[in-house]
């Protein structure tokens, strides 16, 4: 089963700062140790919200909007996307996480090619061929 | 340039465990993908099952804690994303726009932190990790 | 596609109406939010609208050139529908369906070229795809003119920048421009050239190809694998090019990277049924894979057996993997590129240096050698015979390579050799060969490190 192990961080970040070198040493470590498992399949960081930009449709016209989005209380730092066999395991594997203050991640359960109903399936006739995501670990 | 399209479909923070996509939307968000594909800018594509199926691990005094979706501050959730390469942040907002997503639903773009980003200090402890590095021998 | 109107400057009180200025940034679009004015974007009609020329371009000038049947004009009405676009979008707003708004336009321009031409007695030829111009307008399948038959006019755009009868370099040069959609500055950048060369080779080449009225068809079977093979040593070429930039440069070089991968993920889409398309695809995904790990901090090439695999970036590798499978699945003797690929996919596949498959590098390599029996190659090849069996029948294999004519001046030979050498014991011997090999090389970095080497070999118990 694949999970999206999904960084929230409550305060904005700035979008001039860089991480500090021994944090970014702590989360090195840990996610060695999800490599080293096997369990990692692709990870990044995302550059801050402030820098973002949100797409929104309004009666049917795309309308943009720069970032930084006051309302928000939490923004996307990164993820990582994990394979194991459980949402056990995906939990197991988050809580090891180092605790940063402020911080938490959000688990989400992949949704499969193989989980649509036949109908869906029908109509994203295509979707296995361009998924680009490991299904198996890497190396296999 | 990477970026990932984060697709926030209004009402998601409230689906209830299992619940698939309709089969029209998905056919018109495959014909969308496809045009990525065939565009040479799609990375990565996936769906994500919904909160109430997930789980969240927040830290608080630096121990994790484990709390079941939903999650009720949430009011803008992730249904999925893309992962693009484009040339400027414009192209990636003018591929967003031609997301087929009705009014219900919005599309937040963040540029993934390319790691040579970071100062040198930070990237030497990424790099620190014997683990990681090769098996030649030192000299005596 | 659907798409609605969108507005890069809304009507609100903040718009200076008088701007008409491109390039100037547009007004802020506002909201009224609880009774502020919040600013919801400045956006850059310029940027908006090279975006949407990056994305339209190659298939806006591929079906033009099969409508004019000559690929200067083609080009030529494109531009002139792009400047056209850049005076009317940032008032109008960006159209609902941009392609098709520019293909309009660049088909009206195209009329116009004729009826100019009519007046000094042309060919009858064009009289003739003016009427079928006609017919194209009037039927205004706008939709269709870039919908199926688009796959079609691309296959054959980048056929015709590949034609035999220009150089590599014309081919390189009118691919980045046609298909990548680069300026002439931004060419000329990414291969530290003059901006007047790149032009006059862009208007050489098609000049050329209107001339020997080259026919605008897709060549057919053995005519189509040659040039097949020239399209894809054209996108490794480009990939190669920027491989090869170093960090602090100008940031359009290692840019070319990203550019050839798109090309050839482009390319593969169109060509599904070529496996050599699928292994160069393979092949870029994987190297490009490395490019973070290629140098240290200092700026210094790292061997890619000395590399932080770490920093090795895992959603390439995988895509290239998968696109090495859809390779094999078509059950083909494997070409040039499928066994490139997969030598680097064994490199990919191994988590630390040490666990690298070298036997079956080896055997890759043997195969490699009966379709691409180059010096390096062959030197390669000598390299994996090392690592999997032992320097000394590395030595042996690269003894036979000694007095090929080819590899006389190239440094990585006798480099190798000292290594093979040094790892044997033999230091006197290996001192020598690096003190050669700094001799035959031009890039001060790498002699350097030779040198070095060669002065480690001497009064060293262990080698190195």
């Amino acid at each position: 089963m694949r999970f999206m192990m999904i960084t929230k961080e409550r305060k904005q970040a700035d979008p001039d700062a860089m991480p500090d070198a021994r944090g970014a040493a702590t989360m090195m470590k840990y996610m060695e140790s999800l490599a080293k498992a096997g369990v990692l399949l692709a990870f990044d960081g995302l550059r801050s919200a402030a820098m973002g930009t949100q797409v929104s449709f309004s009666e049917g016209k795309p309308v943009v909007t720069d970032g930084p989005f006051p309302e928000a209380k939490e923004v996307i730092g990164g993820y990582w996307m994990i394979q194991v066999n459980s949402k056990e395991e995906a939990i197991e594997w988050a809580m090891r996480c180092p605790a940063f203050p402020d911080f938490a991640i959000e688990i989400r359960q992949v949704l499969e090619f193989s989980e649509f109903p036949a109908e869906v399936q029908a109509a994203a006739a295509i979707y296995p061929r361009l998924k680009a995501q490991c299904r198996n670990r890497p190396g296999t | 340039m990477r970026f990932m399209m984060l697709m926030i479909p209004k009402g998601y923070e409230k689906a209830t465990p299992g619940t698939m996509p309709d089969a029209k939307i998905v056919a018109a968000m495959m014909k969308y993908n496809e045009s990525l594909q065939k565009a040479g800018v799609l990375l990565a594509l996936d769906g994500l099952h919904p909160p109430s199926m997930g789980v969240r691990i927040s830290f608080p005094r630096g121990k994790p804690k484990v709390t079941d979706g939903p999650f009720a501050e949430a009011k803008e959730v992730i249904g999925g994303y893309w992962m693009i390469q484009v040339r400027s942040r414009e192209e990636a907002i003018e591929w967003a726009s031609r997301c087929p997503g009705s009014d219900d639903c919005v599309i937040e773009l963040r540029q993934v932190q390319e790691m040579c980003g970071f100062p040198a200090d930070v990237q030497e402890a990424a790099r620190g990790y014997t683990e990681f590095q090769s098996g030649r021998s030192r000299p005596a | 596609m659907f798409r609605r109107p969108r507005g890069v400057i809304p009507s609100s009180s903040l718009d200076d109406p008088g701007r008409r200025d491109a390039t100037a940034k547009a007004a802020c679009a506002c909201q009224r939010k609880d009774g502020l004015i919040v600013v919801v974007t400045t956006r850059d009609p310029r940027r908006a609208i090279d975006a949407v020329w990056r994305i339209e371009s190659a298939r806006l000038i591929a079906a033009l050139v099969r409508m004019v049947r000559d690929v200067a004009l083609a080009e030529d009405v494109a531009q002139e529908a792009l400047v056209a676009a850049l005076e009317q979008w940032p008032e109008s707003g960006i159209p609902e369906n941009p392609g098709a708004w520019l293909m309009a336009t660049a088909k009206r321009r195209a009329i116009d070229h004729f009826r100019r031409d009519q007046r000094l007695e042309r060919r009858r030829e064009q009289f003739a795809r003016e009427s079928e111009l006609r017919q194209e307008m009037a039927g205004s399948e706008f939709e269709v003119a870039m919908g199926d038959d688009i796959g079609d006019d691309l296959l054959r755009l980048i056929f015709i920048a590949c034609h035999p009868l220009l150089s590599t370099e014309a081919h390189v040069a009118l691919t980045l421009r046609l298909l990548g959609g680069l300026t002439t500055e931004e060419i000329a950048r990414a291969f530290l050239l003059p901006e007047s060369t790149v032009a006059q080779r862009i208007v050489r080449a098609k000049r050329t190809l209107s001339r020997a009225r080259v026919p605008f068809e897709l060549p057919r079977r053995a005519e189509f694998a040659s040039r097949l093979r020239s399209v894809l040593q054209v996108i490794y070429l480009i990939f190669n090019e920027g491989y090869t930039a170093t960090t602090g440069e100008d940031w359009m070089r290692p840019g070319l990277c990203e550019e050839a991968l798109r090309l050839g993920r482009i390319l593969a889409e169109l060509v599904p049924e070529e496996p050599e398309a699928h292994g160069l695809v393979a092949l870029m995904e994987i190297q490009a894979s490395r490019l973070r790990a290629r140098t240290s901090p200092t700026g210094e090439p790292v061997l890619l057996l000395d590399q932080n695999r770490g920093l090795w970036d895992q959603l390439l590798i995988h895509r290239g993997l998968v696109a090495l499978e859809r390779a094999r699945e078509m059950g083909q003797v494997p070409g040039a590129n499928v066994l490139q690929a997969e030598i680097a996919a064994c490199h990919a596949r191994a988590q630390t240096a040490a666990e690298t498959d070298w036997a079956r590098i080896h055997a890759l390599y043997d195969a490699l050698i009966e379709v691409m029996p180059s010096p390096v190659v062959k030197l390669n090849r000598a390299v994996a015979i090392a690592m999997a069996t032992g320097p000394a029948a590395g030595l042996e294999s690269i003894d036979a390579l000694v007095g090929d004519p080819s590899l006389r001046k190239y440094h990585l030979l006798p480099a190798v050799r000292g290594d093979l050498l040094s790892k044997l014991g033999r230091l006197e011997e290996a001192r020598a060969e690096f003190e050669r090999a700094a001799s035959l090389t031009r890039n001060a970095r790498e002699r350097e490190l030779l040198l070095n080497r060669a002065g480690c070999q001497a009064g060293r118990a262990k080698p190195i």
